[in-house]
């Protein structure tokens, strides 16, 4: 009988993976459900004996579809998986607890020396170094420790932590473990965003598998669901939702490593982050700092996304050009037109244009354009992309999910909305001096001054990065510095 | 399911659990589409709340809606990587066509429409959910069902 791999994964889902399992089965498959391999531009991918077909619109005919044998498709065999190395081989709930429990076996300090010689950095947005947030956590005394991973993912063009907590849950339960034994903690809580309602069931179902393994004796895990709010991906308002409340940022200091959430020392990291660590304990932390360039060390899961004709998961080494990303992994646009812009790192990631896209992928060289990596997502716009609507788009998104605690957010975001409104209506294209309607009262000149100075308050003086990084797209779309 | 004490049952099953009372609060949109003042105070007596301190909770997440919901709901992406493929297009399109915008429900209750900011589908979109439903190459037609 052969062995079919069909994805059990939102995308694949949507684009029929259910219907193509059933199929497969009863034409005399034997079907197991996996994660996505992230190629989602051949979704649904189905693999039948080592071979890939895809995207499978019909399961009686996927010979149309054939594409070859998976361990030698390009847009796999280039990458360097480490957090996704499992993920879309493998039927997640076909775990096999061994090296976790060897790993668990290993001193917290051995661990923690490992992850500083990682040089890993958060992959949710802001690139602290992991091993300064482990060791604080460690050395602060308390009757209680909790590691809290962030799974909000609100940025538009991101999805790894989805893929993983999808399609290899254990991943993340692995470095759930080895973060608390490092840390002395004996709790971890997930914060899952509600808009992913396939990745609470499966990752539900993960913890219940680990806990009948015995894996959770020492540290259990909680799911938590969020309520709709972009704002409980900031850490701090994280924590308050966690405790029940609005997800209202805190001001820092204390820092969640000494005081989190309900006061105790608290280790909060993106999934990600927490996923790459059973590789680096694999093989080691100095050989993963050997990856990448600089301070950007290790493999960055990079989603490509919006206008491109292949969008998807491509975990590489930092470093890899802006351009080659979007031109060789992602082919281009799928309008076919001219790449007009690609916004970096997220709502609050800076919109790039055609001179800056050689731009190496590492934190240092996008910091250096005013840019960050945020959590890897690129988002591709066509030249039809009009950045004075996407400068106007930042400046409301910040508007809506502001937390409201601090004015410079609150009140800046609003005003910053109705200026631009007023330059839209003059017709102005944002770069200053190129005013189309020249001149007099209508020069929208004055317009992008108010702008200018608006990112400037809210730049220096937000509570959080909600405000204070919103000047990011918005001055990187009309052209201002 | 609409009575208070059903809706107590639903509260008290999240007490001693990490951030309670929103996950109370969660469910019973579930339960009962949306939460009604009774709720409010209901929750806020199972979590020894003030009422203010609960309404402060509905009325921060979006998720916690107050109103109820047409029968065929519609969540559509407003988020960049949908916009970069017609969200904005696709958004005027279905609102033209049902005669309602973002955050409306029609007057017979039918359908309502709402914005989301990104489900993680950003490489096919424009995207939307439907009851629940991801929808991928979301059009005006396919949504209107
Ligand atoms: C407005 C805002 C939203 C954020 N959203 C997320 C998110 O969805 N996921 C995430 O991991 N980090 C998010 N962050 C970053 C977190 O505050 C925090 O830096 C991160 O969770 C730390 O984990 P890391 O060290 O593993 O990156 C957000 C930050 C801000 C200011
Ligand atoms: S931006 Fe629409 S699904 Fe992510």
């Amino acid at each position: 009988m052969s062995l079919a791999k069909v994805p059990y994964e939102t995308l694949a889902n949507a684009l029929g993976a259910n219907r193509i399992a059933d199929d497969l089965a009863r034409s005399g498959h034997q079907v197991i459900r996996t994660g996505s391999h992230g190629l989602n531009w051949l979704e649904p991918l189905v693999e039948v004996d080592g071979v890939a077909f895809g995207p499978v619109k019909d399961a009686g005919d996927l010979d149309a579809v054939r594409i070859g044998p998976v361990q030698e498709l390009p847009a796999l065999a280039r990458q360097q998986r480490l957090v996704f190395d499992r993920c879309g081989h493998v039927d997640p709930f076909d775990y096999d607890p061994a090296w976790i429990r060897a790993q668990l076996e290993r001193e917290p300090a051995d661990i923690l020396e490992q992850v500083r010689l990682s040089g890993l950095r958060g992959r949710g947005g802001a690139g602290f170094p992991a091993h300064i947030k482990w060791r604080t956590v460690h050395d602060t005394p308390a009757d209680e420790k909790y590691i809290v991973v962030n799974a909000d993912e609100g940025d538009s063009g991101t999805f790894a932590d989805r893929l993983v907590m999808e399609g290899d849950p254990f991943r993340l339960i692995e470095g759930m473990l080895l973060s608390g034994h490092a840390t002395g903690s004996g709790k971890g809580i997930v914060y899952l965003r509600s808009e992913y309602p396939l990745a609470a069931e499966i990752f539900g179902k993960a913890i219940d598998a680990a806990r009948g393994l015995g894996l959770l004796e020492a540290f259990d895990i909680e799911l938590f669901v969020g309520a709709g709010a972009y704002i409980c991906g900031e850490e701090t308002s994280l924590l308050e939702s966690l405790e029940g409340k609005r997800g209202e940022v805190r001001s820092k200091p204390p820092v969640p490593a000494i005081a989190g959430l309900f006061g105790r020392p608290t280790l909060v990291h993106n999934v990600i982050t927490l996923a790459a660590v059973p590789a680096i304990l694999d093989i080691g932390g100095a050989a993963y700092a050997e990856l990448g360039v600089g301070l950007s060390t290790g493999t960055m899961t990079f989603q490509l996304a919006g206008n491109v004709r292949r969008g998807g998961l491509i975990e590489l080494p930092f470093g890899i050009p802006l351009r080659e990303l979007i031109e060789d992994w992602g082919g281009g646009t799928k309008s076919g037109r001219p790449v007009g812009a690609v916004q970096v790192g997220g709502p609050l990631g800076a919109y790039l244009k055609d001179g800056e896209l050689d731009t190496p992928l590492t934190y240092e060289a996008l910091a250096e354009l005013g840019a960050g990596v945020g959590h890897g997502g690129v988002v591709i716009f066509d030249d039809t992309v009009d950045l004075v609507q996407q400068a106007h788009f930042a400046f409301a998104f910040c508007a809506h999910e502001s937390c409201g605690k601090c004015t410079p957010c609150r009140i800046g975001a609003v005003r910053g909305k109705e200026t631009v409104e007023t330059l839209m209506a003059k017709g102005h294209r944002g770069v200053p001096g190129t005013d189309p309607a020249g001149g007099g009262d209508r020069h929208g000149d004055a317009e992008l001054a108010i702008i200018a100075d608006l990112c400037d308050v809210m730049e220096d003086a937000s509570l959080c990065q909600m405000g204070g990084m919103t000047p990011i797209p918005v001055r990187s779309a009309l052209g201002l510095k | 399911m609409d009575a208070t004490s059903d809706v107590r049952d639903i509260a008290e099953r999240f007490t001693g659990l990490i951030g309670g009372p929103i996950t109370a609060l969660r469910k019973i949109v579930e339960a009962c589409g949306h939460i009604q003042s009774a709720h409010v105070a209901t929750v806020a007596d199972v979590f020894n709340l003030s009422v203010a301190e609960v309404r402060g909770i509905v009325s921060f997440y979006s998720d916690l809606r107050t109103e109820p919901a047409g029968r065929r709901h519609i969540r559509i992406c407003q988020a960049e990587a949908c916009q970069a493929v017609g969200a904005r297009e696709l958004t005027a399109a279905i609102a033209d066509k049902l005669g309602i915008g973002l955050g409306e429900t029609a007057a017979d209750g039918s359908v309502s429409l709402e914005a989301v900011y990104c489900l993680g589908l950003c490489t096919n979109g424009p995207t939307a959910m439907v009851n629940g439903d991801p929808v991928v190459g979301a059009t005006p037609e396919g949504l209107a069902g």
